[in-house]
Parts: structure tokens; C-alpha cells; sequence
């Protein structure tokens, strides 16, 4: 019924989304930051931000100076991991970091050798070097967003190329109960926030910066109020409501600006920026420094809460100790805020760049929930929900398993807030529900864009197969026409050869050979003719044959003996009368033979022809 | 009486023309059933149903002659989605296929291969990598698990290697609801 009539009311008469739990925050804003004494050792996890694992360029026992670079960021979405102190690097290995899993992952643990010496800083005057050098040296910075979300720094600075950004919102809201690491920042480094967010805001070529800070932050408001004087910044209070540190939240709440659940910030001309962060930009651009420390709030069941400035790889325990130690009571410790943080693994886990609180746990500060009752569909976590979702109805999506159901009613733009989890009459952990089926619907989408990548690259694989088959075949048909073809060409060959012999008219018994034959036959002809022309010539000129020069006497008186009885047996009356007879009998014999010749070589022609067929 | 008969003939003509003229131009290419299903199986290519890959048993169960309870890496979910989408009853899986298994990726140990290229024939997606006389190795983000180069490898230098839970591939569990309020620490 609410819902209905809050939708009819003029936007200041809304009721309020969100919630109002217990502050907490000033046990921990007593004591200024203090530095943390250099631990015994530093692990340093390579995921401390959202993206790619960066590339590791040190080995074992290397000997690594301060703000040397240790891993440098690999793909665009990456961040460098730098050495927060000078020592030696001790191993590369699995280690269990500060996750909602913890699972261990690949860190690096360094050593250090109490010198705490600096490696060459180059710092850059960012008011005259060009953006493209600024944001060059910011990708190896490894600066990334503070606030918690750790997504890298210089992505968000470079994309002013692309985009255009009007709004640079500065988030100093700090809503979650508990932390005040970035109120003690502002109360003790406003002037370095200040030139922080006029680097931002130059880099992003926007036209004006807003800070959102929450009414129960007045001292920290009051020095940034200080640091402000006579610069173009402004600075919006708002009202303490839990999540109005959110992103979307607080743009809508400084700007008057809402962000559509498909749109990114920055496509609305809006980008954010931590206070954290902008400090660490300053820090970067004018001392050369890279990331290597931050401010974190230790509170809860500890002797002494307080903000400390602690390199990352730092040890929880050594923090702990700092603020006094831990009371005996406690159980745990939180990571992050009572909303939205997690339990630790175990003390031992190391500081990373999204560790802006630890909260020591003991079961009177965080009393145990009370079991879960049944959902009495009282629809308060759909009042209360920022984002305006509609947590009962995912709940029961979330519960069923029906994952696509979820998707559907706009699982996906919740932001894990627990404000339907704090408001629950029921105490149904239902951010817990949300979280299960967040990560059942990424997996279930990796798992698919797997099968269709194991699909495409079988069937292509099949594909393959299939066209090597065709062409193998091809190769194997055009072989095999190749050699028949050579056969009968061969064949046909022996045939002319065969046929070749007989000057007379030999029985022809292929007709594709008649052309060829025809050829050879008046090739014969014409060599005929030419030598009877130059027999001819010969004739001619006179010159005897060779064999008919003049013998000795003997010889020619027995020629002409023979030639003599020749005459008186009358068988020739001239001297050219017994020649022709000679001739044609000498025709006559040449022509048997030939025929002889002709049909030997018929027959063996087809005896050959007959086995090529066999042979086929 | 005539006109009538026109106007009928007429009107079967211009609707036949539009029918012939749609059947041609929004022509279903193949059987839209077979991707579907072929859709929901987990394209691991083992071929433990019976079939030499995910859309032959696709194409097998839409034809009627393959059971929806011969895939073990879709496991019972799969079962699900298929006994939903075909409209049939959800039956187990049958054991005679196998049981599903831990999602898992080959490992080939390079020391002992002697780079045969059976395991490279063997691969339906192509994850193997290498040439005849030298080192394979599996390209693992393309690996189904499958399990069928395991058998031909003649040096059984391949296993199989359950993934690791990292960190990245880490699911938040359900929610338990104690029955008695425990601190959630000591649940874990």
C-alpha cells in the first residue's frame, strides 16, 4: 500500500529508502591515523583489484626496493602491484587472501629489511604534461578505486577521450557503520584531497566537481570546507541513510541525476571517485609515489579503535596488536562494513587495497541472527530497497532455483546492499540468497558460452574432416585419371608403330589414329621425294655411284664377258632390259616381306592390346 | 452467381501466392528441435550416450530414438531441462552411460609423451596441441573433459584432473538456516 501511494507523491514527500543502523563511528575517529610499525613480513596478493592478474617481473630471493614495480598490469583491466617497503623477496605462492571464499591465491610475500628504502620517483606536473603522458604513468601506478569496489583507477580517467563527462561526484559519504577511514582522511588530508579531485577533474575534462558527504561527518566537512576556499568545488550534504554511499545513490542524491539500471554513469556524463582515491592520484602525480598504502579503520571488539595508515601486504594481526589487540571475547573478524563485509578466513590474512575496515567480531556487538522465519510477504525489504527491486519475489526465485526468473526481475542490478536482510521481520538472510543465485547465474553463463565455443570448434573440426576427405578423393580420382589416361596414350603409341611398318594398306584398326597415320604417311612421302630429288641431282651432275667406279681390267673383262653371254642367250636386247626385270622382282620380294612384317606386327599390336585390357 | 465464383477464385489465388510467397521466404533452415536440444546438452563431444558427439544425440532424440537420460555430463539438471522442453517425464539418469563426474580438464604429462598425435586425432574439439614426433599439450580452456584421448594414448601419459575451486571460479553457497543459532564462522 505504500508503494503504491509513494507513487503518486511529489519526489520530496517519498518516504526514504534505505535504513539507519547504529553509526558506530565514533569509537574509531578518537585517536588521529597513526602509522603501523613495519611487520615482520608483507603478502602481497596479485588480485587486490577487478580484472586480470598483472605479470609477475621479480623472482625469489630478488632484493626489491620501495615502490619498485613488482607485477605490471596485463590486458587493459589490470593493476600494478608495487613493493610497499625495500627487502627481499621471500616466495611466489598460494596464500589464503581476504576472500567471502577463502581460498588461497598466487601472493607475493617480501621480507623487509628495515631500511625502507625508495626507488627513484619521477613525479609529473600534471597542470603542463600532456593526458596521454598523465594516464600512461597512471597505469602503472597501481592506483584503483578505495572505496571498495578496486576497479583500476586509470580506466576511469581515460575514458575522457570517448565520453563525455560533465559531473565529477566525489563520494565522501561513507555511509556503513563502522568505518571512518576516509572521515579521518578528510579531517587530516583535506588539502590533499582538494588537488586530488583537481587532477580528476582536469584528466576527465569535467565541468564541475561535487563532494557528497553524509550530516554526520561535520568536522571532516568543516576541513574540507577549509581546503575549498576560493576553488571552483562544491560541496553537497546529505542525509545519513544507509546505502547512500552507493554510487547510483548518491549521484541521484548530489546531482539529481538517476542512473537507468542499463546505464553506466559515465554515459550520463557522471563519473565517481572516492575520496581515498583522488588523494592517492595526488600523491602519484606530485611525489612520484604508487600505491602501496592506505587508511583502515580497526574497530569493534578491539582495546583501542583506530584508523592507521597500513602498507598492503601487512598481516591482520599486526593490526590488530596496533589498535590495542583483540578482546578475548572475539570470534572473528569482518572485512568491510557489517552490511556488506565478510568474515575473514583466518587473523592471518593480508591488507589489501579493498580492506578499508576490520571489524573485530564478538557476539555481543554482532549478535548471532535468530532463524530464519517463513516469509510473510510483509513487502518491507521492497520499501526499503534502494534500488527498487523487488527482494520477496527474488527471494522466492532465488529459493526455487528458478534462475532465469531472478534475471528477469532484475537480479543482476541488486547491490548486495542487506537492507532487505536488516529490515526482514522473518530474518531471512536474503542478500545471502542473492549472492547463491548471482553466482549460479555466472557460472551457469560461463558454462554455456563454454559448450558453445566446444560446439563451434566441433563442428568446425567435423568441417575439416570432411573437406580433407573431398579433397583427398579429388586427388585420388585425378590420379587415377591421369594414369589411364597416360595408358592409352601409351597403347595408341605401340599401335602407330606397328602400323607404321607396312607400306602397303595395313588393315587400320583404330579410327583416332588415322589422322596421326595420315601425317606419318605423307611425312614418308615427302622424305621419299626428297631423295629421289637428290638422286635426281646426283643423276644429273654426273657423279657414278661410289660402287661403279672402274675396277681393275680382270673384273671389267669378266663384266663384259657376262654381258656378252647375256647377249648371245638373247635374254635382254638392251642393257636396261635385264635392270627392270631385276627391279620388279626385287619390288615384288620387298613387298612380300612387308606384308609379312605388317602382319607380324598386327598380331603382336593386338596381342598387346589384349593384355593392356587384361591388365585393366 | 458468376461473380462470386470470381471473387472466390481471385481470393484463392492472391492467398495461395502470399502462402507460396511466405513458404519461400521464411523457410526454416533444418529442424529447429535438434538445435534446441543440442542447445541444452553440455557439448562435451565424450560421446558416452551412444552417439559420436552432442548433436548426433541431439538429432537422435528428436527423432524419437534415443532416450533423454543418456548424458551424464548434463547431469541431472540436464534431465530437467530436456524432460521440460521436449513436454516428456524427467526419468534418472541411466547408469548405463555412466555417472556424472567432477568437471575435469586432460593433463598430458610431456615428459612421457612421445608425440604419437593419437590423442590429437582423438580430441573433438581440437584442444590438443603439437605435431608428429613432438611434446602435445592441452590448450585447457578448450578442453570439454571428454575423456577421449585418454584411451588412445599408447605411453598412458594423459589424466585427467579435476578443476580446482579458485577464488574466480568460487559460487556463494546457499544459504543455511540453522535450526539453532549458531555465529556463522563456526558454520563454515
Amino acid at each position: 500500500m505504500n508503494a503504491i501511494l509513494n507513487f503518486f507523491k511529489p519526489d520530496f514527500l517519498k518516504q526514504k529508502r534505505g535504513v539507519h543502523p547504529p553509526e558506530h563511528k565514533a569509537e574509531s575517529t578518537q585517536l588521529p591515523i597513526a602509522k603501523l610499525a613495519m611487520p615482520q613480513k608483507l603478502v602481497l596478493p596479485l588480485r587486490q583489484h577487478i580484472g586480470n592478474m598483472p605479470k609477475i617481473l621479480v623472482s625469489v630471493g630478488e632484493h626489491v626496493l620501495k615502490g619498485q614495480l613488482l607485477a605490471t598490469p596485463e590486458c587493459t583491466v589490470s593493476a600494478a602491484i608495487h613493493a610497499p617497503t625495500s627487502g627481499t623477496i621471500l616466495s611466489i605462492a598460494d596464500e589464503i587472501i581476504p576472500h567471502p571464499s577463502g581460498l588461497p591465491d598466487k601472493c607475493i610475500t617480501l621480507i623487509p629489511d628495515g631500511k625502507d628504502q625508495w626507488t627513484n620517483l619521477t613525479s609529473l606536473d600534471w597542470r603542463n604534461a600532456p593526458k596521454e603522458a598523465l594516464i600512461a604513468s597512471l597505469c602503472t601506478s597501481g592506483i584503483v578505486g578505495l572505496g571498495g569496489a578496486t576497479f583500476p583507477t586509470h580506466i576511469k580517467l581515460r575514458s575522457s577521450g570517448k565520453l563525455n563527462i560533465q559531473t565529477l561526484v566525489i563520494n565522501a559519504a561513507e555511509c556503513e557503520p563502522y568505518i571512518t577511514c576516509d572521515d579521518m582522511l578528510m579531517r587530516e588530508h583535506a588539502e590533499e584531497i582538494v588537488q586530488g579531485i583537481e587532477i580528476a577533474q582536469y584528466l576527465l575534462g569535467a565541468e564541475k566537481s561535487v563532494i557528497g558527504i553524509e550530516d554526520n561527518k561535520s568536522i571532516a566537512q568543516q576541513a574540507m570546507q577549509a581546503a575549498l576556499t576560493g576553488k571552483p568545488i562544491s560541496i553537497v550534504t546529505v542525509p545519513t541513510l544507509y546505502p547512500s554511499g552507493d554510487a547510483r545513490q548518491l549521484i541521484h542524491l548530489v546531482s539529481g541525476i538517476e542512473i537507468p539500471h542499463d546505464k553506466r554513469a559515465t554515459e550520463m556524463g557522471v563519473q565517481v571517485f572516492n575520496v581515498a582515491t583522488v588523494r592517492a592520484l595526488y600523491r602519484h602525480f606530485t611525489f612520484g609515489e604508487p600505491a602501496i598504502n592506505r587508511v583502515v579503520t580497526v574497530t569493534g571488539n578491539v582495546a583501542q579503535p583506530q584508523n592507521f595508515e597500513v602498507l598492503f601486504g601487512t598481516p591482520l594481526t599486526a593490526l590488530t596488536q596496533a589498535a590495542g589487540g583483540a578482546k578475548p571475547d572475539t570470534t572473528h573478524y569482518i572485512m568491510g562494513g557489517p552490511m556488506m563485509g565478510f568474515d575473514l578466513p583466518t587473523p592471518e590474512v593480508p591488507i589489501t587495497k579493498a580492506t578499508n575496515c576490520i571489524i573485530a567480531a564478538s557476539p555481543h556487538l554482532f549478535a548471532p541472527p535468530p532463524p530464519a522465519m517463513p516469509c510473510i510477504r510483509c513487502a518491507r525489504c521492497a520499501e526499503a530497497c534502494p534500488i527498487q527491486l523487488q527482494p520477496q519475489e527474488l527471494y522466492w526465485f532465488a529459493k526455487s532455483d528458478a534462475f532465469e526468473k531472478a534475471r528477469d526481475y532484475k537480479l543482476f542490478d541488486c547491490i548486495e546492499c542487506g537492507v532487505c536482510t536488516y529490515v526482514c521481520p522473518s530474518n531471512i538472510p536474503l542478500v545471502q540468497y542473492f549472492r547463491y543465485a548471482k553466482s549460479e547465474v555466472i557460472a551457469a553463463d560461463k558454462a554455456k558460452e563454454a559448450a558453445d565455443l566446444a560446439r563451434e570448434r566441433n563442428e568446425f573440426r567435423l568441417a575439416r574432416i570432411e573437406r580433407e576427405k573431398q579433397e583427398r578423393a579429388q586427388k585420388h580420382a585425378e590420379r587415377a585419371l591421369g594414369t589411364k589416361a597416360e595408358a592409352a596414350k601409351a597403347a595408341s603409341a605401340k599401335k602407330d608403330a606397328a602400323n607404321e611398318a607396312p607400306t602397303t594398306e595395313a588393315p587400320i584398326n583404330s579410327a583416332t589414329d588415322e589422322a596421326a597415320k595420315a601425317a606419318k604417311q605423307a611425312a614418308i612421302a615427302a622424305a621419299i621425294e626428297r631423295a629421289k630429288a637428290a638422286k635426281a641431282a646426283a643423276d644429273a651432275t654426273g657423279l657414278a655411284p661410289k660402287n661403279t667406279a672402274p675396277a681393275n681390267p680382270a673384273v671389267q673383262q669378266e663384266i663384259a664377258e657376262i654381258d656378252a653371254r647375256r647377249k648371245n642367250v638373247g635374254l635382254a636386247n638392251t642393257n636396261e632390259a635385264p635392270m627392270t626385270a631385276d627391279a620388279e622382282k626385287q619390288a615384288k620380294i620387298a613387298a612380300a616381306i612387308a606384308r609379312a612384317k605388317a602382319a607380324k606386327a598386327e598380331a603382336e599390336a593386338a596381342k598387346q592390346a589384349q593384355n593392356l585390357e587384361l591388365k585393366e | 452467381m458468376l461473380t462470386a465464383l470470381y471473387i472466390m477464385l481471385g481470393l484463392a489465388l492472391v492467398l495461395g501466392l502470399g502462402l507460396g510467397y511466405a513458404a519461400l521466404k521464411f523457410k526454416v533452415e533444418g529442424d529447429p528441435l535438434i538445435a534446441r536440444i543440442d542447445a541444452i546438452l553440455p557439448q562435451t563431444q565424450c560421446g558416452q550416450c551412444g552417439y559420436p558427439g552432442c548433436k548426433p544425440y541431439a538429432t537422435a532424440i528428436a527423432n524419437g530414438e534415443a532416450d533423454i537420460n543418456q548424458c551424464p555430463p548434463g547431469g541431472d539438471a540436464g534431465v530437467h531441462a530436456l524432460a521440460d522442453l521436449l513436454g516428456v517425464e524427467y526419468k534418472p539418469l541411466n547408469a548405463e552411460h555412466g555417472a556424472p563426474k567432477p568437471k575435469s580438464v586432460a593433463f598430458i604429462d610431456e615428459k612421457t609423451c612421445i608425440g604419437c598425435t593419437l590423442c590429437i586425432q582423438a580430441c573433438p574439439v581440437d584442444a590438443i596441441l603439437g605435431a608428429a614426433k613432438h611434446m602435445h599439450t592441452i590448450i585447457s580452456s578448450e578442453c570439454t573433459g571428454c575423456e577421449l584421448c585418454v584411451a588412445p594414448c599408447p605411453v598412458d601419459c594423459i589424466t585427467m584432473e579435476p578443476i580446482a575451486e579458485t577464488p574466480d571460479n568460487w559460487k556463494w553457497k546457499y544459504p543455511v538456516i540453522p535450526i539453532r543459532a549458531v555465529p556463522l564462522h563456526e558454520v563454515k
